[in-house]
């Protein structure tokens, strides 16, 4: 068996279970402001996901985990030739963590709108740069024996600011169709007619990513050797297709759930190109990241796989096991009981 | 100022500020899934209004210790690729499996406690704090099995320049990282007794909730007691274990110059590392540094001088350090014992004295656990992995001093401010105090 492609498609779907879980909710927070008209939807709003964004966001974790162990050189260069970004993702993200804790705990107006404003920011900046992130590493980056030494205004051109905004459209809808689903009222008719006015931008999106990686990247390389692999992309506008159908019948959590299939599928479409790189080498080639020349080795990953194998499912088991708790639609006018700490 | 430098500034003062806030969350977490059991089984609503009470607090400080711990993950791929790469193999792999086995547990169940008061039946509530208080003790676990091995590598090879793991179970049951993990863990469990001590002594003292703070009271005297006697007696089995592996970190947390059989302990010791010896050394408790590390009055340690200066840790703040914890752990069980006999005998409110030297005491724990990872992690230096890979090899070589000066300073005003708002809002919920009785649980917020 072979530990390397194992850990390749185990680490494309940790990140891809990341931006299907971790994405709604920051797409949820950027609609804060936008969806929530008064302090009660606001609170409904967050109430929908406030319970799960934590156990989302160990995907992150996890992921970055396991690009630690799986394939530690990719670790070292992708980390340290992504500082910058990843430097701003993280303030967004601990800025938008606390913010989200320290929310509740205070009744004054001034302190609830400095707190908004932080989860709007701290939803915005980690998508847009995360998907600047994948963008380059579809793209490849210039890399020597070092990694990467460019700045970061460098990371940014047309065909990675447009992975930016991708992820950012992505995140919006994913969010929207959540909100839709978890509340009640105004605000879910609110979130719906969101989703469906703003499918086509979605769509467009999507289309335009697939497209310029053709002639940005050299993702598509791949799928002159294999045609099988064609079924990720036309399986990703399958389930955007399936999104709006159930949309149309305002089934929320339907169009939900093919949002985020579709997001997963966006993910493998560009992953299955990139196979076996894990960071390209515009330079040299032979600087390329690889899943072969990166890796750790095999008893670590053999030791890995059973961990995985061990955990995943149970971490699976719980996580349906809450969201299954939390399936209750979140009334939009509060009877003044707050259900919470 | 180069990026090594930097660097480890960044690292310390992240890692630093981090480990401010986890002690009390491994502690706290026992202590209020404590309370809810006592309020399930009893169905006093004293004990749910307590409950309700530290859990705000716990979760203040929870929601800052945990934003927190993502800058250490990202951290070591971007300012330490150098490391990663090296270490990857055997360091990562603890670090996947905390984040799968633990941190998704804990964060998972977290928002289940937070929200699920009226969406569990009251037992399986208390059961959800308890997942909680286990995650967080089993991810520590994991994290200081990595630390552990940065200290004490076993269980690898070094095949093509890098350290490959071959033995899985070395790392496991590494008995310098059990060590470590029960020594830093029961001094979690300390400072979360002088958080509940002194945060109740203080309400005694104003005469607010008198019975609730009096019950909190005794319950974190119990706890602090226990704690820090354990806490003190892994510390010195972890001691001995530094003696054995570590050499030149033992000669440096005693400041021991010249190799020396039937060593004394000084109760005053002044190192004077320029000239390799020591000022002032004076009162001294014969044979005790030997017994204390080998558990023989007669042994020989060895000194600072049978190391090249450019394998020796830097003296004084590892000696500062040791001493600073190990004189806080006798403080800690002389209070906690003093407190529980006071409480048992119902005597704390005659006692204004002593209710608030509880009260000052609250900050020390945290000041011993900053001194701890100090003698550990300076300690250590010249080397990231001892004996292994140097600190100033470590280092990204792809990033510039103006990217890591950049992340230093806006880190560090991030952090202030994340701290002073934590800090605000804990104290502005202490100062409100319990809710009022005869509500239902989930009542008001």
């Amino acid at each position: 068996m072979d530990y390397q492609l194992i850990w390749f498609v185990l680490w494309g779907l940790l990140w891809a279970a990341y931006f299907a879980t971790g994405g709604f909710d920051l797409g949820a927070g950027m609609l804060l402001p936008g969806l929530g008209k008064t302090e009660h939807e606001k609170e409904a709003l967050l109430e929908s996901f406030g319970p799960l964004w934590n156990g989302n966001e160990v995907w992150l974790v996890t992921a970055g985990g396991a690009t630690f162990a799986a394939f530690p050189t990719a670790y070292a260069v992708l980390f340290s030739s992504f500082y910058i970004p990843l430097l701003l993702i993280l303030f967004a993200l601990i800025v938008r963590g606390v913010a989200l804790e320290f929310r509740e705990k205070l009744a004054s107006q001034s302190w609830r709108k400095a707190c908004d404003t932080a989860i709007v920011t701290g939803s915005v900046v980690p998508a847009f740069l995360f998907g600047v992130f994948f963008g380059n590493v579809f793209q490849g980056l210039p890399l020597d024996d070092r990694g990467y030494s460019g700045t970061f205004l460098q990371l940014l051109n047309p065909y990675t600011l447009l992975a930016g905004i991708l992820f950012c459209v992505l995140f919006l809808s994913h969010g929207a169709l959540w909100i839709a689903y978890r509340t009640e009222g105004d605000l879910s008719m609110r979130a719906a007619t969101f989703a469906r006015n703003y499918w086509p931008a979605v769509a467009l999106a999507v289309i335009l990513f697939f497209i310029s990686s053709i002639f940005k990247t050299q993702l598509f390389a791949n799928y002159l050797q294999n045609a099988l692999l064609f079924l990720f992309p036309v399986l990703s506008l399958l389930s955007l297709a399936a999104l709006r159908f159930y949309l149309k019948k305002s089934e929320f959590l339907s169009a939900f759930l093919f949002s985020g299939l579709n997001i997963i599928l966006v993910m493998a479409t560009a992953l299955a190109g990139l196979y076996p790189n894990l960071l390209p080498s515009l330079s040299n080639p032979s600087f390329s990241i690889t899943i072969f020349n990166a890796s750790s080795g095999l008893y670590t990953l053999k030791i890995m796989t059973v961990a995985a194998a061990v955990f995943v499912p149970i971490i699976l088991v719980y996580q349906l096991w809450v969201y299954r708790i939390f399936r209750h639609k979140i009334p939009a006018a509060r009877t003044g009981e707050d259900l919470y700490l | 100022m180069d990026v090594l430098t930097l660097s480890r500034l960044q690292f310390a003062m992240t890692a630093g500020f981090h480990f401010l806030f986890v002690p009390l969350t491994l502690g706290l977490s026992i202590l209020v899934a404590f309370m809810e059991s006592r309020y399930v089984f009893t169905g006093n609503p004293l004990y749910l209004r307590m409950t309700r009470f530290w859990g705000k607090l716990f979760l203040i400080n929870f929601a800052v210790g945990l934003v927190t711990g993502l800058t250490l993950e990202f951290q070591f791929g971007m300012n330490w690729a150098s490391y990663s790469r090296f270490v990857g193999d055997i360091f990562g792999t603890p670090l996947a499996i905390e984040a799968t086995a633990a941190f998704f547990l804990e964060s998972t169940f977290i928002g289940l406690w937070i929200f699920g008061w009226k969406r569990l039946s009251p037992r399986l509530h208390a059961f959800t704090i308890w997942v909680v208080a286990f995650a967080t003790n089993f991810s520590a676990l994991w994290i200081l099995l990595a630390n552990g091995w940065m200290q004490h590598p076993v269980g690898f090879v070094l095949r093509n320049a890098r350290a490959e793991m071959v033995d899985f179970p070395a790392l496991l049951t590494s008995s310098y990282g059990w060590l470590k993990f029960l020594h830093t863990i029961t001094a979690g469990y300390v400072t979360a007794a002088f958080f509940v001590l002194g945060i109740s002594a203080w309400q005694i003292l104003k005469k607010r909730e008198v019975p609730l703070f009096k019950s909190s009271f005794r319950i974190a005297a119990v706890f602090g007691l226990l704690s820090s006697m354990a806490v003190v007696g892994i510390g010195d089995f972890h001691g001995a274990e530094v003696a054995r592996v570590q050499p030149g970190k033992l000669a440096a947390m005693e400041s021991l110059w010249e190799t020396e059989s039937s060593v004394p302990f000084y109760l005053f010791v002044l190192p004077d590392a320029k000239n390799e010896r020591n000022s002032i050394e004076a009162v001294g408790i014969p044979y005790m540094v030997s017994f204390l590390a080998y558990r023989d009055i007669h042994a020989e340690l060895k000194g600072l001088k049978e190391f090249p200066r450019e394998d020796r840790p830097p003296v004084m703040e590892t000696f500062l350090g040791f001493r600073i914890m190990v004189a806080l752990g006798g403080l800690f069980m002389l209070l906690a014992a003093i407190a529980l006999y006071l409480s048992v005998r119902n005597r704390l409110e005659s006692l204004p004295r002593f209710l608030w030297l509880m009260a000052l005491s609250l900050p020390l724990p945290y000041l011993a656990g900053q001194a701890g990872w100090v003698v550990a992690e300076v300690g250590r230096q010249p080397w990231i992995v001892y004996g292994l890979l140097r600190t100033k090899d470590a280092v990204s070589p792809n990033i510039a001093g103006s990217q890591v000066l950049f992340s230093l300073i806006g880190l560090g005003l991030l952090y202030t401010f994340l701290g002073i708002v934590g800090l605000c809002l804990m104290i502005y919920h202490i100062r409100k105090g319990p809710e009022p009785e005869a509500t239902e649980p989930g009542a008001s917020s």
